[in-house]
């Protein structure tokens, strides 16, 4: 069982969402997306200043494998893309918490928050579909 | 549950991820593909290939059988050990198999087949042979193991010591039987190397000496950059029964001299080649960022074409793509791809060889 951190929100398609102190949101893809996917070679990100509605396709994971959408977790605009991921797509695997972060967003609603997946809720997906 | 080669319990212990191959569960990586890659072009790696099929075929009309059988003649081939590589064509000149063909004596030569192919191959032989009384001989007690890389020689000779034989004498594209092995310098990576037929209950020990010179365990996923990096066809995607050698960047590999050499799919070959060949396979090197993959539409003047094996290429890094696009002079081409058209060079294969990169 790969490793969901329990500060984090989450959705189906595997993004998970931390909530910054200046009420930002920051976007990846679990550890268990790219496990899934295998080396990355390829990140797309949505510009800056894009608005996104909810479960629109905004960014694409290319790995050696298969290339995957990502989809916004909720509606907003986004305010910043990790640009380190254009030379060193492999940050995704390695750190895919951490260093492997790929946009932030500012939510249109920040109660939209609360209907994200919780870590349990998330692992119960994983768990699901592993099954 | 799918077959399993003798080394199965092995991937399993070393942490491999594995997936169904043509009815085999083999790995198709060890954590990263993208290492392991680099490990073959660097140093050096080891595949296991015992899914591929050796079939033994003997007797005293063996070379006018495999003359008639392969497009690639073997009349070529006078020194016992020496290998060719060739397409074996139905009536419609479309690709049965590609090949490797080892000449041992004038009534013995070592075939091997692919995986995915095993079956219609062996009823293939089977239906051609007693003809010309040729005995076909599965030899499905030998697993083998493919060792590939600048430094795979030096460390297969280390692992070995005095089993290798003479191996380490062979020139490129030849076999020797050492003992109960069978050494062959030859590989899919674009690499020196060895591919090593061992008994199937000596295999095991084979892998774990190559793993103490640490070769480094590599899987499907890493053979399949190396040989598209290396420009080399894969059957059943780059070409099948309905594409000709000539529209598939095979030519090369049909021996059109003798001219009263019959073999299976030459009339066809002939008509097509007469009445001009409409389509070819060409390389791609994408410009932009993004990865090329097979069924993508590729666009030139002549018309439109589509990749039949498009990778991230490790080595070069940048995508990589064979392509069947019609006949004619093509220098440049856009690919489709996820509804862009990018910008993608022609160049012609090997896009690597050897650790250098071939298309800059």
């Amino acid at each position: 069982m790969s490793n969901v951190p329990a500060e984090l929100k989450y959705t189906k398609t595997h993004e998970w969402v931390r909530t910054e102190s200046d009420g930002t949101v920051t976007i990846g893809i679990t550890e268990h997306a790219q496990e899934l996917l295998g080396d990355m070679v390829f990140v797309e990100l949505p510009e800056v200043g894009r608005t996104l509605k909810s479960d629109q396709d905004c960014a694409v994971v290319e790995s050696v494998k298969a290339a995957s959408d990502v989809y916004a977790p909720i509606a907003g605009e986004v305010v910043g893309a990790n640009e380190a991921l254009a030379d060193s797509p492999e940050l995704v695997n390695k750190d895919s918490y951490g260093d492997g972060w790929l946009f932030r967003m500012k939510p249109a609603n920040a109660a939209d928050l609360a209907g994200l997946l919780d870590a349990a809720g998330y692992a119960a997906v994983v768990a699901e579909e592993n099954h | 549950m799918g077959n399993r080669t003798p080394l199965y319990e092995a991937h399993v212990a070393l942490g491999a991820k594995m997936v169904d191959f043509a009815g085999w569960d083999m790995p198709i990586h060890y954590g990263s593909q993208i290492e392991e890659h680099h490990q073959v072009r660097r140093d050096a790696g080891m595949f296991d290939v015992s899914h591929m099929c050796v079939v033994d075929l003997r007797g005293a009309r063996v070379t006018d059988f495999l003359r008639y059988l392969l497009a690639n003649d073997v009349a070529r081939l006078t020194v016992s050990g020496k290998a060719i590589y060739s397409c074996m064509l139905n009536e419609r000149g479309g690709v049965i198999d590609d090949l490797i063909v080892y000449y041992m004596t004038p009534v013995w030569f070592r075939m091997v087949v692919n995986a995915g192919t095993r079956n219609k191959d062996i009823a293939w032989l089977r239906r051609q042979a007693p003809s010309f009384d040729v005995e076909v001989d599965v030899q499905d007690e030998l697993a083998m193991i493919a060792v590939q890389g600048p430094n795979a020689r030096a460390k297969a000779q280390a692992a070995l010591g005095e089993r290798i034989g003479v191996a380490p004498q062979l020139p490129r594209f030849a076999a020797v039987e050492a003992g109960p092995l069978f050494i062959a310098r030859t590989g899919y990576t674009g690499e020196d190397g060895y591919e090593i037929m061992v008994p199937v209950e000596q295999a095991e020990e084979l892998w774990n000496e190559l793993y103490a010179q640490e070769v480094k365990p590599c899987g499907l996923g890493a053979r399949d950059t190396l040989r598209l990096e290396a420009g080399m066809n894969l059957y059943g995607q780059d070409m099948d029964e309905d594409t000709t050698p000539l529209i598939s960047g095979l030519s090369w590999t049909v021996a059109w001299e003798p001219q009263d050499r019959d073999f299976i799919g030459r009339p066809v070959l002939e008509a097509q080649r007469s009445a001009g060949v409409p389509q070819q396979l060409i390389g791609l090197v994408l410009e932009d960022k993004g990865v090329l993959r097979s069924h993508q539409t590729v666009y030139t003047a002549q018309g439109e074409g589509e990749i039949t094996s498009g990778t991230f290429a490790p080595s070069l890094g940048r995508a990589v793509a064979l392509a069947r696009v019609p006949a004619g002079s093509v220098s440049e081409c856009e690919v489709d791809i996820r509804g862009k058209r990018l910008k993608a060079r022609v160049v012609k294969p090997p896009f690597v060889r050897n650790g250098q990169s071939c298309i800059d």
